[in-house]
């Protein structure tokens, strides 16, 4: 068994604000992530999979192929936008990087094939914060 | 001889923006400024570093308090530009498009007239790893 992680990033604005309180209630649990104008981050995403390396080719998985099942289905939804307002899979969720890196999990897993196992989506939201999900 | 050192210090703040000319139509502001034109706007985490530049002064061995040029920046930047939207709530980009280089000029001519007269200052501001701005140049 082997692990190979392929890291990628993408820019993005949200804001963390949960329609369902008041704006007072808002800015005591989120402080200065609920601004309503937005505010964003470099987003830098780690993608591990595991599985056993192919004879043949010595690759657990193309890694280059890994990239550009990423580059369409996560990256190209999520880069340069506003993950509350244009991202149709966090729609009517809160946009903390907890529910991103689940949100790419279940995006990502279904496209990959069969012979490779998703293991971890790991999300920093800045160099100093960063979510790990393991699918369970 | 004037023994000048500079010394450094590294902030960060995390905002949101876009880019857009508005003097110029859609399919314009689109072309040029492509995936950073969104209309929802789009973030980065920036990290900002102010460099000054003097001799060390006699008694302190400091060339500025680090500590005190910190206060400086989160007191004047940070404040203001953290967790915010460049383009709706700082002032300073109601009319100018705030790409890195405006940026980078703004927050020098904010901290310019607080810092010593005699210290030179340098602010290089990076909107991601991979691209940075500095002013003045050179």
């Amino acid at each position: 068994m082997v692990y190979l992680t392929r890291i990628e990033h993408f820019n993005a604005a949200h804001k963390l604000y949960n329609p369902g309180w008041d704006k007072e209630r808002n800015e005591i649990v989120f402080g200065k992530c609920a601004n309503e104008n937005w505010h964003g981050h470099n987003y830098e995403l780690y993608v591990t999979i595991k599985g056993n390396v192919t004879e043949e080719t010595g690759f657990l998985f193309d890694v280059k192929i890994l990239s550009l099942l990423i580059k369409q289905f996560i990256l190209d939804k999520l880069d340069h936008k506003n993950l509350n307002v244009d991202v149709e899979f966090m729609k009517g969720q809160m946009c903390s990087t907890e529910n991103l890196a689940k949100a790419i999990w279940k995006q990502l897993q279904p496209r990959l094939p069969q012979q490779v196992e998703l293991h971890c989506i790991k999300l920093y939201e800045t160099p100093r914060i960063y979510v790990e999900y393991f699918g369970h | 001889m004037e023994n000048k050192v500079s010394v450094y210090r590294r902030e960060h703040f995390n905002a949101a923006h876009r880019l857009n000319n508005p003097a110029w139509d859609e399919a314009k502001n689109e072309k040029i400024f492509g995936k950073c034109n969104n209309p929802s706007y789009h973030g980065h985490n920036y990290e900002i570093t102010v460099k000054v530049t003097g001799v060390p002064n006699a008694d302190t061995g400091f060339v500025i308090d680090l500590k005190m040029l910190s206060d400086i920046i989160n007191e004047n930047v940070l404040e203001r530009f953290d967790h915010k939207n460049l383009n709706l709530d700082v002032k300073e980009f109601a009319e100018l498009n705030p790409t890195t280089e405006n940026i980078v000029i703004v927050i020098y001519n904010i901290l310019r007239p607080i810092i010593d007269k005699d210290l030179d200052i340098q602010v290089r501001l990076y909107e991601t790893p991979r691209n940075f701005a500095e002013y003045p140049a050179g």
